[in-house]
């Protein structure tokens, strides 16, 4: 993707709807759209990028939610000083782990079970810990001024969560043409090779699991923020882990947009489904668990991927018509 | 504070648990050591399991042990029929995409589950779920005793199985050299389809053992299938001691932290043990270089 | 005389019960072409793992240009120009050519651009310049030898460990391949290379050392080598030399 074009064009787009419509319901999806989107855009960075596949990924979505709650709730921190808290707090438990992780070389499947086990540790502690309210869970007060990060409608959350993921979109754009994301990439394709042209395999893991944690963390710093409420089993819960890989692997692993494809799509599915089979709990995991079957196993590229590719058989047999033979090296 | 009769009860009852975590593992350890993938619906196809025992007893009156006659073979056809049919063609043979298509497997199942049945906790009354047996200071749960005898001798079955069938050298030579054994006309497809299957049938037999004195909800599964990699990573992956030894430890483990912790650390204290396994020695104790 | 590029002192490395290399001893001087030769399964490649840091040895040292590199990680003896080919070749299997070569551009060019326009250069001195665009999947195995070639090369190194480049292809692609590796040379850069097409050792190499069983059984000139009784046997079995008439027909 050439240029800064292919992100402005989905971003104006969504960000006039809200001008367009004031319905809640479509705020509300959109809003559980993009969101998802952020989360999976953190996940896509380690894992579409970098080829690490994080299983655990609600470690970091739910400490930044915790820290932006804790810090306001028990220490009456200023909110959007508690979400940058939050955001770093997340980062900062991405190098941490990476560091564990990569130093001791966990790799593949090794390094999706350790990630996997992270999270439910950090889901049992939150659990029973006074701190983070135990199996009460967290209130954040409300308090509806724009200083204390609450609106009296749902557009300006609307707009600040897309906000985010532009940012976020724009974040992993440069570093995919800059040297750290050819490394990176570099580092998916064959570490040994890597290494063999100096590519310090380990530091770079760990930086993606860093800058990755922090984009996640911040989609939970937002969850807490427009909810109100977090407990153990929303914030570190299996179900974001899963939603975090979803709409990347859908929308097209290791590409810009992806994430955002990938949400948007796996959302509407849900919707739909549930409009068809009622709204029960688990229906809308069975549809994600569903697709992620589907598209590894039909087309792994995903949705970007998969338009990428056509476009390029375009191109190709354009090409051969025009030369009338294929060139061979 | 801890009198040696309380200690010594815990590590007995430790030990009876430990048995059926060792055969979840050991379905788990078989799979990773003949088709190399971890098989993330694991957990899944466990509670699928139990609320298929369940159901039986709900249903159809059979008591858990019968139900295991029927649900055994049951369950080692849907286990053959999904690697043979989903999991192996979906993967294209790529490691990445197994670790994806067994985890959409796992939230597939586990949802359909919740979806379907609820989150309710259930259990089945039996008369002798609550019949003990004295050893020493210890009271033992009938249940639990007839858990580690079952176990045993499954473990022992499937060794014999292993090593004097033809289908159980054929599963060591795919899982030592697939090349090999393709060359030498044996079809690994199947070979894997069998595996996953023998999988796959030790968790029917483990949710029938455990029903009794067990709860069954979507996500009971879960927290066993933890319990399970902890064991397979410890006691080494593909290694079949390995799962045994390492299911009796990790019991004993998680009762004794149990009694100084309270019940949801003891799991901390398995996952601690878990993770440091991993980050230190991923080939476990037993295990074969990774 | 200088102190050689490349200097290993009886280095053992032991895999379980094997000895892989058995205390090897071998210099290699700056700016000529060494040959490593030997038959298969001597511990050549497994000694070109130790030299590049991808393997420690159990026992003995390594130096390069004159420091102590035993053990270091691979990438950090790469910034220090040790470049090294894979037997196998290893591309990054989904970038294109120009995108494999950029990598190790990377290392001096911190801009994607001049990392590419890097790549190009060293593209087009291998022969490779008209499929910069091609992913590395797609490409034949001549081409995928000459990526693996530029690829090292672009890491600007002042040694390159070239493991067995000329395997799999035929008399003209090797023909076509052995001037670029003497230009390696003439551009300054010091070759080790692993290789078992005599005609082409003969032709490139100035000096030649021979591993069997983990040690270094003989070294100096081509011609030298292929006369010697000792490496006959090695490659045909104990009597050889002796029936061979003591001579070695290339």
């Amino acid at each position: 993707m050439r240029g800064a074009a292919p992100i402005l064009l989905p971003v104006a787009l969504l960000a006039i709807v809200p001008v367009l419509t004031a319905s809640n319901a479509v705020l509300n999806f959109l809003v559980a759209a993009l969101l998802m989107a952020l989360v999976g855009q953190g996940w896509n960075l380690l894992g579409g990028y970098g080829g690490q596949y994080s299983f655990g990924h609600a470690a970091f979505f739910g400490t930044g939610a915790y820290a932006t709650a804790i810090l306001q709730v028990r220490y009456g921190v200023n909110a959007w000083l508690a979400f940058v808290a939050g955001t770093l707090a997340a980062a900062l438990l991405g190098t941490i782990i990476g560091a564990l992780c990569f130093r001791s070389g966990l790799k593949g499947s090794y390094f999706a079970l350790i990630t996997l086990a992270f999270a439910e540790v950090l889901r049992i502690v939150a659990s029973v810990a006074p701190i983070t309210g135990a199996g009460v869970g967290l209130l954040i007060r409300l308090d509806l001024r724009p200083e204390a990060f609450q609106f009296q409608s749902r557009a300006p959350f609307y707009w600040i969560v897309l906000a985010l993921l532009a940012v976020s979109l724009a974040a992993v754009r440069m570093i995919e043409s800059s040297r750290f994301g050819a490394w990176l990439i570099a580092v998916r394709e064959n570490e040994d090779a890597a290494s063999a042209l100096g590519v310090d395999v380990m530091r770079i893991k760990i930086a993606a699991m860093t800058v990755s944690a922090a984009i996640t963390g911040a989609g939970g710093c937002f969850y807490a923020q427009y909810f109100l409420f977090i407990d153990a089993g929303i914030a570190y819960g299996p179900w974001i882990s899963v939603e975090a890989l979803v709409a990347p692997i859908i929308g097209g692993i290791g590409t810009v947009l992806g994430p955002l494809y990938g949400a948007l799509a796996v959302k509407t599915l849900g919707e739909l489904t549930k409009l068809l089979a009622g709204d029960a709990p688990g229906l809308d995991l069975v549809v994600y668990g569903s697709l992620l079957i589907a598209v590894v196993a039909f087309a792994p590229r995903g949705i970007a991927g998969t338009l990428l590719d056509w476009r390029e058989r375009l191109r190709g047999r354009r090409a051969i018509a025009a030369t009338g033979e294929r060139s061979h090296g | 504070m801890l009198s040696p009769d309380i200690l010594f009860a815990a590590v007995l009852n430790g030990l009876l648990m430990g048995a059926l975590y060792a055969l979840v593992a050991l379905g788990l350890t078989l799979i990773y050591g003949v088709l190399h993938i971890i098989n993330f619906a694991h957990g899944a196809l466990l509670a699928a399991a139990m609320f298929a025992a369940f159901f039986a007893h709900r249903l159809l009156g059979l008591d858990p042990y019968v139900a295991a006659v029927i649900l055994t073979p049951a369950f080692f056809a849907l286990g053959y029929a999904l690697q043979r049919f989903l999991i192996g063609p979906a993967a294209h043979g790529e490691d990445r995409n197994y670790l994806l298509i067994t985890l959409g497997l796992a939230v597939v199942i586990e949802n359909a589950l919740l979806f379907a049945f609820r989150a309710d906790t259930r259990t089945i009354d039996l008369p002798y779920a609550f019949q003990v047996i004295e050893v020493g200071p210890a009271l033992l749960a009938v249940p639990r005793v007839v858990a580690l005898a079952v176990t045993m001798a499954v473990a022992f079955g499937l060794w014999l199985f292993m090593r004097w069938s033809d289908t159980g050298k054929a599963i060591r030579a795919v899982a030592r050299e697939k090349l090999g054994a393709e060359l030498s006309g044996i079809e690994v497809a199947h070979i894997y389809a069998i595996t996953f299957g023998i999988g796959t049938a030790c968790l029917a037999i483990a949710a029938c053992l455990l029903i009794p004195t067990y709860y069954v909800n979507p996500r009971a599964g879960d927290a066993f299938v933890l319990i399970a990699f902890t064991i397979v990573v410890l006691g080494g992956m593909g290694s079949v001691t390995g799962a045994l030894v390492g299911g009796l430890v990790v019991g004993v483990v998680e009762s004794l932290c149990g009694l100084m912790l309270g019940e949801s650390l003891g799991q901390v204290g398995i996952f601690a043990v878990f993770i440091l396994t991993l980050l230190m020695r991923p080939t476990g104790l037993f295990g074969a270089r990774a | 005389m200088a102190e050689p590029l490349l200097r290993i002192e009886q280095v053992c490395k032991r895999f379980g019960g094997l000895l892989a290399v058995d205390h090897a001893s071998l210099a290699v001087e700056t700016g000529r072409i060494t040959a490593l030769i030997g038959p298969n399964g001597a511990g050549k490649t497994t000694l070109f793992a130790m030299i590049a840091g991808f393997s420690r040895p159990s026992e003995g040292r390594i130096f390069y240009a004159g420091a102590d590199i035993t053990g270091s990680a691979p990438h950090l003896l790469a910034r220090r120009g040790i470049a090294r080919t894979f037997q196998i070749a290893q591309p990054f299997a989904g970038l294109s050519v120009e995108d494999n070569i950029a990598i190790g551009s990377y290392l001096s060019h911190r801009s994607r651009t001049d990392a590419r326009a890097a790549a190009g250069r060293i593209a087009r001195e291998v022969g490779l310049g008209d499929q910069l665009k091609r992913r590395a999947a797609d490409l034949t195995l001549s081409a995928l030898k000459r990526l693996e070639l530029a690829r090292a090369l672009a890491i600007e190194p002042r040694l390159i460990l070239l493991d067995e480049v000329l395997a799999g292809l035929n008399p003209s692609e090797i023909r076509d391949l052995v001037p670029l590796i003497r230009a390696i040379r003439t551009r300054g850069t010091t070759v080790l290379l692993i290789e078992h097409v005599m005609q082409a050792v003969m032709s490139l190499a100035e000096h030649v050392l021979v591993l069997a069983e983990g040690r270094v059984i003989a070294e100096g000139s081509p011609q030298a080598i292929t006369a010697n009784p000792r490496v006959i046997e090695a490659y045909l079995g104990h009597g050889a030399a002796r029936r061979a008439g003591g001579g070695y027909d290339g």
